[in-house]
């Protein structure tokens, strides 16, 4: 016992030096550099979490404490265009942000025509500029309080997105942003923090988009903040199909002013674990927000989802659709919160979390979490683990479908479902692909 | 006399071991439309499912051949492709699966069944337009998932229409009537009727008369406890509608 404490802790003290190394080196600011050292004391306090925290209970993080840590300098100069080919999404003309390692490739991306009113940078480039919307508005909303990993990513703020939307304005094409792992000699860490502020009235899409260049180990430990402005409207896609031996944690937290409309997608297929957590608050009157999800996994992969919608205020709904295939041995993890505070009457909050099974090995942990202390409210959750369906089955082969044929035919409807509710048709079709080849794995190695 | 297309002979069959179909015989040629008619709990799904294959459903006894073959032997996709189709009570919701793609899947697997060329989207969508012409059904109903927030009425609708484009030898319309107001009833029945040709058949299982006013039967039987108990003409359903079961009922009864 005391071996393994020992180690744990010297793993840690590793890390808790890298960063200390990295707040008191790295560029930017002051305000930035108090920022950073502020991640440093709170990652010194929570460390990475274990298995006894409520939160983490199905999510064992050991391995990645336990992984060479090198946090990436820079973009890796060697990626090539070529490489990134199997990533771009069918017949997109749009612009292309992309990060190597966490860190912005300008000879790697295009950035959108200029539009009056929409920033579209790399944050390390809006730091040097001095943009006053970053000092505003980051860390202010996720990165502080709420894991170990947050705080660490907090303390290795250097690159990322920055996407703003001045009032009213309306982002001409959605926005691809690529986060690339490329093989190291150890395994990197990427540490992405990213920051989208949308104006009041304003309109954007957005997707972040993960992938892994080879099969090497991996950690992708990324932060998302979104302010999303009176009466505007941002779709926010994600997509994690990063390599089978890679780590990614990840946290996108949105705040909602009134009458705001928030459209959240996680697509989950790679990586050997993956902690997402997506948190919305709805901080004031009218908002309307969609949680959107899906995981495809097999093997002894993890995919874990925790989700919040807090409703801080009246007259607010979310709707939530999560939907899992598990097949090999692999495990997910649904849990989903929804708090409504003491005076969000009239909240209408809907859950669903449904799960197929493709093997009797793949495991399912679904848990919604409802607390409600306002008494005028709509909450309803529903969760299912199981087959597919034996009657539509049957129903399929009854039009002469074989049975081979009606099972994929319905575990792909089970993932479109989810993936319709996408509304950029390049990313839908992407995803298509990606999620066919990965259903056919699925179930062929059932 | 047509060759049969399906002679049922003493059939019996039940699920989970509780014998619900207890011997019966019925033979249904080309160019006939049969009826049988039975009160709730006689048999009459059960009949339906299993013709058409649905596991659970257990033949304890008889045969069935259909078109020559050994219907029981066949799976229920085989059945299909020989020409066989169920309408369902209740058809079933299938989100994520557009109306349109799901039918060519079926025609396309059908045709290769019979070595024939499959259809790409361009053709079929041809087949589509004009079976959505002779059924006068709504454009919109092939763009939606296959049944999925679909009305009573469209449901019934669809069934139809996937019969229209399969083409099926024989045809059992399992309930097709129940739910249905008066005016979705007699577009279904008109379906049906136009869909009717000297080389197809139909069984048309309901439990009210109502339907068989607008699909008029060669052959009408009543099923009671798992067994035929009558076989008539189409004056038969006249005389159950103002009489009800109980007179056969009790000459057969329990």
């Amino acid at each position: 016992m005391t071996t393994t404490k020992s180690k744990a802790a010297s793993e840690l003290a590793a890390h808790l030096a890298a960063c200390e190394s990295f707040a008191a080196s790295a560029p930017g600011p002051e305000w930035l550099r108090r920022l950073r050292r502020n991640g440093v004391t709170h990652f010194t306090e929570l460390g990475f979490p274990t298995t006894k925290l409520e939160d983490w209970i199905y999510c064992n993080v050991a391995p990645i404490a336990k992984l060479a840590f090198k946090p990436s300098a820079g973009a890796d100069a060697s990626v090539t265009a070529k490489q990134l080919e199997p990533f771009a999404f069918p017949g997109w003309t749009g612009s292309r942000l992309v990060f190597v390692n966490g860190h912005f490739s300008p000879a790697l991306s295009t950035l959108p025509a200029p539009q009056k009113g929409v920033t579209v940078t790399n944050l390390a480039a809006a730091l040097t500029s001095g943009d006053p919307l970053v000092q505003a508005q980051l860390a202010h909303h996720a990165g502080l309080d709420a894991s170990g990993f947050s705080a660490l990513n907090t303390a290795f703020i250097a690159d990322g997105a920055f996407i703003a939307l001045a009032p009213n304005a309306v982002a001409a094409e959605p926005v691809h942003l690529l986060f690339v792992s490329a093989p190291g000699d150890v395994a990197n860490t990427a540490q992405p923090r990213n920051l989208i502020v949308a104006g009041a009235n304003s309109s954007a899409k957005v997707v972040e988009h993960f992938v892994s260049l080879g099969g090497a180990a991996h950690f992708t430990n990324a932060v998302t903040e979104v302010v999303v402005g009176e009466g505007a409207n941002l779709e926010h896609a994600k997509f994690q199909e990063e390599n089978l031996e890679a780590f990614h944690i990840a946290t996108v937290q949105a705040t909602l002013a009134r009458d705001s409309r928030f459209l959240s997608h996680s697509i989950s297929t790679g990586a050997r674990l993956a902690r997402h957590n997506i948190n919305l608050v709805m901080i004031d009157q009218g908002v309307d927000c969609v949680m959107n999800g899906l995981y495809a996994v097999g093997g002894k992969q993890l995919v874990d989802h925790h989700t919040v919608a807090d409703h801080a205020q009246p007259h607010c709904g979310s709707h939530e659709f999560y939907h899992g295939i598990l097949g090999g041995s692999s495990r997910g993890v649904f849990n989903g919160k929804i708090f409504v505070r003491k005076d969000a009457q009239k909240t209408d909050a809907k859950q669903t979390s449904r799960n197929l099974l493709l093997t009797d090995t793949a495991i399912v942990d679904t848990k919604p979490q409802l607390e409600i202390l306002a008494d005028d409210v709509k909450c309803t959750h529903g969760a299912t683990v199981g087959q597919l369906n034996d009657e539509a089955l049957f129903y399929c082969r009854t039009r002469g479908i074989a049975e081979v044929n009606a099972r994929r035919l319905l575990t792909h409807a089970f993932a479109s479902e989810i993936v319709n509710r996408i509304t950029v048709e390049p990313v839908r079709e992407h995803l298509e692909q990606v999620l066919w080849a990965r259903l056919e794995e699925l179930i062929e190695k059932k | 006399m047509k060759q049969p297309l399906i002679e049922i002979k003493n059939l019996s069959a039940g699920i989970n071991g509780k014998q619900i179909l207890k011997g019966i015989n019925l033979t249904v040629r080309p160019g006939e439309v049969h009826a049988i008619m039975g009160p709730n709990g006689s048999g009459k799904s059960t009949l339906g499912y299993v013709l058409a294959g649905r596991k659970g459903y257990d033949v304890t006894g008889g045969s069935v051949t259909y078109d020559g073959k050994d219907l029981i032997e066949l799976a229920p996709e085989d059945r299909a492709r020989e020409g066989l189709f169920l309408a369902f009570q209740y058809p079933v919701e299938i989100p994520g699966v557009n109306n349109t793609y799901f039918l060519r899947a079926a025609y396309n697997e059908q045709r290769k069944h019979r070595k024939q060329e499959e259809v790409d989207a361009v053709d079929f969508l041809a087949i589509v337009k004009e079976k959505m012409k002779l059924l006068d059904l709504p454009d919109s109903m092939m763009k939606r998932a296959v049944n999925e927030g679909f009305s009573g009425g469209e449901k019934k609708r669809n069934e139809i229409f996937q019969m229209a484009v399969l083409d099926p030898k024989l045809a059992i319309l399992d309930e097709t009537d129940s739910g249905l107001d008066i005016d979705a009833l007699r577009i279904v029945a008109e379906g049906v009727n136009k869909l009717k040709r000297p080389d197809n058949a139909a069984i048309v299982i309901t439990h009210y008369q109502r339907l068989l006013n607008y699909i008029v039967p060669d052959f009408v039987h009543v099923l009671f406890d798992g067994r035929l108990i009558k076989s008539g003409g189409k004056e038969l359903a006249l005389e159950l509608e103002e009489k009800g079961y109980d007179w056969l009922i009790g000459k057969n009864g329990k």
